[in-house]
C-alpha cells in the first residue's frame, strides 16, 4: 500500500507552548483515518498543518510523495486534496448547485473567465456529485435555507469535486443528529471505497470513530500516544487513562 | 421578478421625463441666469443675494430694461463644478435666460466660464477672485466683477513697502488663492523693496489650520511682520492663538480680505488692533451713491450690507447697463456693449477695461482696531481697482488672444 | 529647544481636540457596528449648542460657562438617543452599511438646521473664564486653555476605562464589541445597550464640540472635517479600541505640530514644505499604518460575523425573456429621448447614465464582491483628469482622450489595490479612502500640470460629439455597454468567484481560488469602469477640479448604491438616477434643499430597507409566493 499522506516528525509551538511534537503517521488509498484525543491534544493544530493552513516548525507532511510544508491551501488542494470543516463552509448566497459548480470552475482553471456563465458550466458534472450524496433534489435551493446535515452533503460534494485521492474532514459530524451522522459516515465510507480515497478526520463521537475508521491515531499533549485498529486502541491503558481523566467517555 | 425591475426602471425614467417637460416660458421678462453656491459658502452669499435682490426691484421699480422687467433666476449648485455646468445648461435651454452670471469658487467661476465660451454666452462672473479667469484663461465671453486676488494684494502694497520691514512672514490658505496672492504679494514687495527676505511660509489646509501650531511656526521665525490671506475660520482661529501667544505684539500684519464685514464681525472682542487690510466699512463710507445704497439696502432687508451684498447690487447694475446699452440681448452686442461699460455701483464710478473685462472696482484699503467690543476698520481710504492692475503689455501677455 | 517643546505641546492639545472628536464613533461602531457618518454633525451642533448656551449662562461667571458646556453636550447626547430610537432602530435588520444611508441624510439635515437657527456667519464664542490667558512655557507664552485640553484627554479615557472596566453597563459593552450575538445570548436587552452606547457617542462628539468654543469659531463645514478625521483616529488606533484612538490621536497630532514646525525644509537640494503637507499628513499615517498593520494600531482582527439570515442575499438569477425585452424597450426609450427636444433633460440624463456607470462599478466590488470602498471618487477622478491631461497637456484628439482615462484609472486601481486587498471590511474602506485622499492632495497641488484647485479648462468633445444630443447618446451606448458588461461579468465565472470570496474566504481557499488576486483584478476592472464614467463626465462638463477626486463624491456613490439596493444589480442605476434627479429636482426648487433632500433620503431609508429596488424585489418575491 503506497501511501497517499506521509506526516513525519511534524512539530509545532505556539509561544513556548508545544502543541505538537513530533507526530508521524500515514495513510494509504482508500483508507479512513480518525485522529483523536480530548481537547487541547493538539489534533486540530495537527489537522492545519496537513492541510496548510499552519505552516510547522519542523517535520514534513507529503503528500503523493510530494513535500507540501510552505504551500498554501489553494496549492495543496490542486494536489488532489478535498476539505470539510467542522463548521460549514458554504456559499450561502448560491445554489446548491453552483457551490459545486464553483469548485468545478476552479478545478478546471475557468476562473478567469469574464464571458461565459458560470451557471452553465459543468452543470451535469455537479448534477452527479449532489445526486452521489444524495441532495440532487435541492440543487436549486439557496445554501442559506440549507438544512445543516443536508450542508454537510454539500460540502461532501464540493469536496469530490476535483477527484481527490484524499479527503481532510474536520469533524464531520459535528452538529447533526445521532441518525444523521451514521447515515452520513456510511455515506462517505461508501464514497472513499468506490474511489480509491483516503480520509483523515478528526472526531469526538467515538461511535462515529470506531464505527466507521480503519485505523484510528490518538494524540494527547502534542504526541501520538496510540495508533492502530479501533479495538486496539480502546484497550490501550495509555488511552484508557487519558480519556478516562479527562473525559470518562471512551 | 427582473422584470418588474425593469419596469420599474422604465417608469421611473418615463415620469422623470415627463417632470420636465414642461419649460417655463414666461413672456415679458428678460430672464438672467444666476449659478452660485449658496449653500455651500452662505456667509458671503447670503448678503450677495440679498443685494442683488434689492437690485432687480430696483431695476423694475425704475420701469426695467429696455421696456422690460428684468428677472433673475438663480440656481444652488452645492459648491459643485460639474453641477454649476449642468445648472448653466438648465438656465439657457429651460429657462431661456439671455446670459449667465454669478459663481463664488475659483474653480467654479472657470468652468462656468469656459461652458459660456463653448455656448458663446456672456457671462459675469461676480466673485470669483482667481486672476486666470481674465488673464491666462481669460475669453471673449467672460467678464469679472470683483477685484481680483491681485488686484487687492497690490492695493496693500504701498502701506507694506512704506514700512520698511525687512524679514517677512507668509500664511496663507493652501489653495490657489493663497497661492496667487502670496505670489503676488513676493514679487510686487520685491520690486518696491529689493533686500525683502521672506523668512517662514506656513500653508494651512482651507478651512482646517492648527492655528496654536502655525502661530508657533511663525513666532520661530522671528519676522518683522507677517502677510496673511487668511479668511472665515482659518482667520479667526489665526487671530485668537496669535493674540494668546502675542505673536502679533509690535509686528505689523497685513491680512488680505479682513476688513470684509463677512470675516471681521466674527471676530468681537479678539480683533487685533492695527492691521493693514482690504475690506468693507459700510459704517464709515460717506459718498452719496454708498450712502443712498445703504439706506436702501437697510430698508429692505433691516440688515447691515456686508460686501457680498454690494457685488451683488453691483452686478444687477452691470447686467442693467450692459443691456440698456446693448440695446438688444444678442450675445456679440452685449459682449460690444460690455467692453468699456460705465457702471454706477455703490463704490462709484467703475468701468469694465476693454482690454482685459476686468472691471475697476476697488476696496477699501486701512487699519482695523476694536470699537464698543466689535471690529471695524478704523481708517480707511477707497483704492480704485485701475490703480492696481499690471501695465497692459504684461497683461496682453499672458491673456490668449479672443 | 523651547520651540520643540512648545510645539510638542501644541501637538498634544490637538491630539485631546481629535480624540474627543473620534472616540465616540470608536464605542459606537464597536457596539452596534454602525458607521455613523452624523457624527461630525454632532460635533458641531455641540459648538453651535455651547456657543449659544455660554452666550445664555455664561455670564454667571465660571459655573454658567462651564454648565453650559456640560448642558450642550447632554443635549447632543439626547439628541443621539433620540436619533437611535426613532431611526437607526428600525433599520438594524438591513443589510451591512445600510445605516450609512441614515446617518448621511442626517447630515445634510443638520447643516440645513444649524443654518437655519444660528445663520451662516461663523461664531467665535469668548475665552474661558479663568483659563482666558497664556502662561509662560521656556519663554514662549502658551494658552491656559490649551494646556487644559492636554488634560481632558487623558481624563476621558480614564473615565471611559472606568466606565467600561468597573461598571456592569461597561462589561457588556465590551462584551458586544467583541460578539455581539454572544450578548443577545446573554439576554441582554440589546434595544437599551445600543441606545445607551449611541447616546454616549453622541455625548462624546457634543463634548469635543462644545470643548472647542473658546478654541475656535462654530461654522457650517466642522460637520465634515470632524468626520474625516474622526475616521481616521479610529482607524489608526483600531476599531472599538479606545487606547487606541488616543494613542492615534496622540501620534496625529504630534505629526501634524511637527510638520507645520519644520515649515520649509531644503532636502537634496529640493525644496519640500511640510506645512503644505498638512493638507493631507493625517491619510498618509493612515495609509502607511493600515499597510503596516491591517486592524491599525491597538486592534484585533474582526471575529468573522455571521450574517443574519436577512442578510444573506438570494442567489442570483439569469434575466428572464421579459427582462432583455424590458431592457430593450428601456434603451429605445432613452435613445429616443433627444427627439422629444427637452434639453435639459438630455443634459441630465447624461448626468444620471454616468453616475449610473460609476455607481454600479462600486456595485460591482461593494456587493457581489463585497469590499466597501469609501475612496471609489479616486478613479473617476484619474479617469476624467487621464482624459483631460492627454487631451490639453498631449494635444491628443478625443477619442484617444478618452481611452486614456479609463486606462488611467485602472493603473491607479491597480497600484491602490494591490496594497487594499490585503485589508477587510472598514479597515479596506478606509484605505481605499486614504488612497483616495492621497490622490486628491496630488492633483490639488500639482498646479503646472493639474492646473491644482482651480483645476482645467478646456476638455470638451470632438466636434462630432459637440451638441448635447449626439454626446448623450454617445453616453448612453457606453455607459450601458458598460452596464451591460459588469452584469455579464457577474453571472461569468470571475463574478461568482468573487461572490465566493465574500461569501467564505475559508471555502475559498480550500477549493483552490486565490481569492486576493481575483479581488485585485476586480479592483482594477471596476476602476476602468469608474474612470470611463469620469472621462465621459469630464467631457460632459468641459473642465476638471479636484472635486472630482473628493471624499463628497465617493460618498455620493456610497448613498446611490444604497439608495438603489446593494445585493441587486439594477440597484445602483436606479439608485444614480434618484439621487441625482432627486438633487436636481429639490436643490432647483427650495431654498433648504439639503434638509429636504435629507428628509426624503430618510423615508425611502425607512419605507424601502433593502434599498428601493431590492424592497420592491422583496415585495414582488412574496407576492409571488402568496
Amino acid at each position: 500500500m503506497s501511501a497517499v499522506l506521509a506526516v513525519e516528525r511534524l512539530s509545532k509551538a505556539f509561544g513556548g507552548v508545544q502543541a505538537v511534537q513530533g507526530v508521524s503517521f500515514a495513510l494509504g488509498e482508500g483508507e479512513l483515518l480518525a485522529m483523536i484525543g480530548p481537547n487541547g491534544a493538539g489534533k486540530t493544530t495537527c489537522f492545519n498543518m496537513v492541510n496548510g493552513q499552519l505552516a510547522p516548525d519542523s517535520g514534513s507532511v507529503r503528500i503523493g510523495g510530494v513535500d507540501t510544508v510552505g504551500r498554501p491551501p489553494r496549492e495543496i488542494w490542486r494536489m488532489g486534496v478535498g476539505r470539510t470543516f467542522q463548521i460549514t463552509a458554504t456559499f450561502a448566497s448560491m445554489t446548491v448547485r453552483e457551490n459545486v459548480q464553483m469548485a468545478l470552475i476552479s478545478h478546471r482553471r475557468r476562473l478567469a473567465s469574464l464571458w461565459t456563465r458560470a451557471a452553465s458550466l459543468y452543470r451535469d458534472e455537479a448534477d452527479r456529485l449532489l445526486e452521489r450524496v444524495g441532495i440532487r433534489e435541492q440543487a436549486e435551493r439557496a445554501c442559506s435555507v440549507l438544512a445543516y446535515g443536508d450542508l454537510k452533503r454539500v460540502e461532501l460534494a464540493v469536496a469530490l469535486a476535483n477527484e481527490p485521492r484524499l479527503l481532510l474532514m474536520d469533524e464531520p459530524t459535528a452538529g447533526m443528529a445521532p441518525k444523521e451522522r451514521i447515515t452520513l459516515m456510511e455515506l462517505v465510507g461508501e464514497i472513499v471505497r468506490e474511489r480509491r480515497i483516503a480520509v483523515l478526520y478528526t472526531e469526538h463521537d467515538m461511535d462515529v470513530v470506531f464505527g466507521h475508521a480503519d485505523r484510528v491515531i490518538v494524540l494527547d499533549r502534542g504526541r501520538l500516544i496510540a495508533s492502530g485498529t479501533g479495538d486496539e486502541v480502546r484497550d490501550n491503558p495509555e488511552v484508557r487513562q487519558v480519556y478516562l481523566g479527562s473525559r470518562g467517555r471512551a | 421578478m427582473g422584470n418588474r425591475r425593469m419596469f420599474l426602471a422604465a417608469a421611473a425614467a418615463c415620469a422623470l421625463a415627463a417632470g420636465f417637460a414642461a419649460p417655463a416660458a414666461a413672456q415679458g421678462t428678460i430672464k438672467i441666469g444666476e449659478v452660485n453656491s449658496y449653500k455651500r459658502f452662505p456667509a458671503f452669499l447670503e448678503p450677495y443675494k440679498k443685494g442683488w435682490e434689492l437690485g432687480v426691484e430696483e431695476v423694475n421699480a425704475a420701469g426695467g430694461v429696455l421696456g422690460r422687467k428684468l428677472e433673475f433666476v438663480s440656481r444652488d449648485d452645492g459648491g459643485n463644478q460639474g453641477d454649476a455646468v449642468r445648472l448653466a445648461e438648465e438656465l439657457l435651454s429651460r429657462e431661456g435666460v439671455s446670459f449667465l452670471t454669478g459663481t463664488f469658487a475659483s474653480n467654479i467661476g472657470l468652468a462656468v466660464s469656459d461652458f459660456a465660451k463653448q455656448k458663446k454666452v456672456l457671462f459675469i462672473a461676480a466673485e470669483p477672485l482667481t486672476d486666470k479667469i481674465v488673464w491666462d484663461n481669460g475669453n471673449r465671453y467672460t467678464f469679472r466683477l470683483r477685484p481680483s486676488t491681485y488686484m487687492q494684494t497690490a492695493m496693500l502694497i504701498p502701506d507694506a513697502a512704506k514700512l520698511k520691514q525687512k524679514r517677512w512672514a507668509i500664511v496663507y490658505p493652501n489653495y490657489e488663492y493663497g497661492q496667487s496672492a502670496t505670489a503676488a504679494f513676493k514679487k510686487l514687495l520685491k520690486e518696491k523693496q529689493p533686500d525683502v527676505e521672506f523668512v517662514t511660509e506656513q500653508a494651512p489646509p482651507l478651512g482646517k489650520i492648527d492655528a496654536g501650531a502655525v502661530v508657533q511656526a511663525i513666532a520661530d521665525a522671528k519676522p518683522d511682520a507677517i502677510f496673511s490671506s487668511l479668511f472665515g475660520p482659518d482667520l479667526a482661529n489665526f487671530v485668537r492663538q496669535g493674540n494668546l501667544r502675542g505673536l502679533f505684539k509690535d509686528r505689523p500684519v497685513f491680512n488680505l480680505l479682513a476688513g470684509e464685514p463677512e470675516y471681521l464681525d466674527p471676530l468681537k472682542e479678539e480683533t487685533p488692533n492695527g492691521w493693514y487690510v482690504t475690506g468693507y466699512p459700510w459704517y464709515g463710507i460717506s459718498t452719496p451713491e454708498h450712502k443712498k445704497f445703504l439706506d436702501a439696502y437697510q430698508k429692505r432687508h433691516n440688515d447691515y450690507p456686508r460686501l457680498g451684498s454690494v457685488v451683488g447690487y453691483t452686478l444687477v447694475k452691470t447686467v442693467a447697463a450692459a443691456i440698456r446699452k446693448a440695446g438688444s440681448l444678442d450675445t456679440e452686442k452685449l459682449i460690444a456693449a460690455m467692453k468699456g461699460l460705465e457702471v454706477d455701483s455703490p463704490f462709484g464710478k467703475m468701468t469694465y477695461r476693454a482690454l482685459d473685462h476686468q472691471s475697476t472696482m476697488g476696496a477699501y484699503v486701512g487699519q482695523i482696531g476694536l470699537r464698543g467690543g466689535k471690529g471695524v476698520m478704523t481708517s480707511f481710504r477707497y483704492e480704485p481697482g485701475e490703480k492696481h492692475l499690471p501695465p497692459d503689455a504684461e497683461i496682453r501677455k499672458m491673456r490668449p488672444a479672443d | 529647544m523651547s520651540s520643540i517643546v512648545v510645539q510638542f505641546l501644541n501637538g498634544l492639545a490637538g491630539a485631546s481636540t481629535l480624540f474627543l472628536i473620534a472616540v465616540g464613533l470608536s464605542l459606537i461602531f464597536g457596539v452596534t457596528r454602525i458607521v455613523n457618518f452624523a457624527h461630525g454633525s454632532l460635533y458641531m451642533l455641540g459648538i453651535y449648542i455651547a456657543y449659544s448656551a455660554v452666550g445664555a449662562f455664561g455670564a454667571a461667571g465660571a459655573l454658567g460657562f462651564w454648565g453650559a458646556i456640560l448642558a450642550a453636550a447632554l443635549a447632543v447626547g439626547l439628541f443621539g438617543a433620540l436619533v437611535e430610537v426613532l431611526i437607526l432602530r428600525r433599520i438594524y435588520q438591513a443589510p451591512e452599511l445600510f445605516q450609512l444611508l441614515a446617518t448621511f441624510a442626517l447630515v445634510l439635515m443638520v447643516k440645513d438646521f444649524v443654518l437655519w437657527a444660528w445663520g451662516p456667519e461663523d461664531l467665535l464664542g469668548p475665552r474661558a473664564p479663568g483659563l482666558d490667558g497664556a502662561v509662560a512655557i521656556l519663554g514662549q507664552r502658551f494658552p491656559e486653555y490649551d494646556l487644559f485640553m492636554i488634560a481632558v484627554g487623558p481624563v476621558v479615557l480614564g473615565l471611559l476605562w472606568l466606565l467600561l472596566n468597573r461598571t456592569r453597563w461597561g462589561t457588556l459593552v465590551r462584551a458586544a464589541t467583541q460578539d455581539r450575538e454572544m450578548v443577545g445570548a446573554l439576554g441582554v436587552n440589546q434595544k437599551w445597550l445600543f441606545t445607551g452606547v449611541f447616546a454616549l457617542g453622541a455625548f462624546l462628539a457634543g463634548l469635543g464640540g462644545a470643548l472647542q468654543v473658546p478654541r475656535e469659531p462654530a461654522q457650517l463645514f466642522l460637520d465634515l472635517t470632524a468626520i474625516a478625521d474622526a475616521f481616521v483616529i479610529v482607524v489608526v488606533g483600531g476599531m472599538g479600541s479606545i487606547p487606541g484612538a488616543f494613542l492615534a490621536a496622540l501620534i496625529i497630532g504630534e505629526v501634524k505640530a511637527f510638520c507645520i514646525g519644520l515649515g520649509n525644509v531644503t532636502l537634496l537640494g529640493v525644496e519640500v514644505s511640510f506645512s503644505k503637507l498638512t493638507l493631507v499628513i493625517e491619510f498618509i499615517v493612515m495609509a502607511i499604518v493600515l499597510v503596516v498593520r491591517p486592524w491599525g494600531l491597538l486592534g484585533r482582527p474582526q471575529a468573522a460575523q455571521r450574517a443574519a439570515p436577512t442578510h444573506i442575499e438570494p442567489p442570483l438569477r439569469a434575466a428572464l425573456r421579459g427582462l432583455a425585452a424590458g431592457a430593450a424597450v428601456l434603451a429605445l426609450a432613452l435613445a429616443a429621448l433627444p427627439l422629444t427636444g427637452a434639453a435639459y433633460t438630455v443634459v441630465l440624463m447624461t448626468d444620471i447614465l454616468i453616475f449610473a456607470l460609476f455607481a454600479a462599478s462600486l456595485h460591482f466590488i461593494m456587493g457581489p464582491a463585497g469590499m466597501v470602498s469609501f475612496g471609489h471618487a479616486a478613479y473617476f477622478g484619474l479617469g476624467a483628469y487621464g482624459a483631460g491631461l492627454v487631451l490639453l497637456r498631449a494635444g491628443a484628439p478625443m477619442e484617444v482622450a478618452l481611452a486614456a482615462g479609463p486606462l488611467a484609472a485602472a493603473l491607479g486601481a491597480a497600484v491602490f489595490g494591490w496594497f487594499c486587498v490585503r485589508l477587510a471590511g472598514v479597515y479596506f474602506a478606509m484605505l481605499t479612502l486614504a488612497f483616495a485622499q492621497i490622490g486628491w492632495s496630488v492633483v490639488f497641488q500639482w498646479d503646472s500640470f493639474t492646473g491644482g484647485s482651480n483645476g482645467l479648462v478646456g476638455v470638451w468633445p470632438a466636434a462630432w460629439l459637440s451638441s448635447k444630443s449626439a454626446f448623450y447618446l454617445f453616453v448612453l451606448v457606453l455607459c450601458g455597454a458598460g452596464l451591460a458588461a459588469l452584469r455579464r461579468i457577474l453571472f461569468s465565472p470571475f463574478g461568482y468567484a468573487l461572490r465566493a470570496g465574500r461569501d467564505s474566504p475559508l471555502r475559498c481557499d480550500a477549493i483552490g481560488i486565490d481569492i486576493k488576486r481575483l479581488q485585485w483584478a476586480a479592483f482594477t476592472l471596476v476602476g476602468a469602469f469608474a474612470g470611463t464614467a469620469g472621462a465621459l463626465y469630464a467631457f460632459s462638463k468641459g473642465s476638471l477640479s479636484p472635486d472630482l477626486m473628493a471624499i463628497p463624491r465617493s460618498v455620493d456613490a456610497l448613498v446611490m448604491v444604497l439608495l438603489g439596493g446593494v445585493q441587486t444589480l439594477a440597484g445602483p442605476a436606479v439608485g444614480a438616477a434618484a439621487f441625482t434627479w432627486l438633487q436636481d429636482t429639490i436643490a432647483r426648487n427650495t431654498e433648504y434643499w439639503q434638509s429636504l433632500l435629507g428628509a426624503t433620503i430618510l423615508i425611502i431609508v425607512l419605507a424601502f430597507p433593502q434599498g428601493i429596488v431590492g424592497s420592491l424585489a422583496r415585495l414582488g418575491t412574496r407576492a409571488e409566493a402568496e
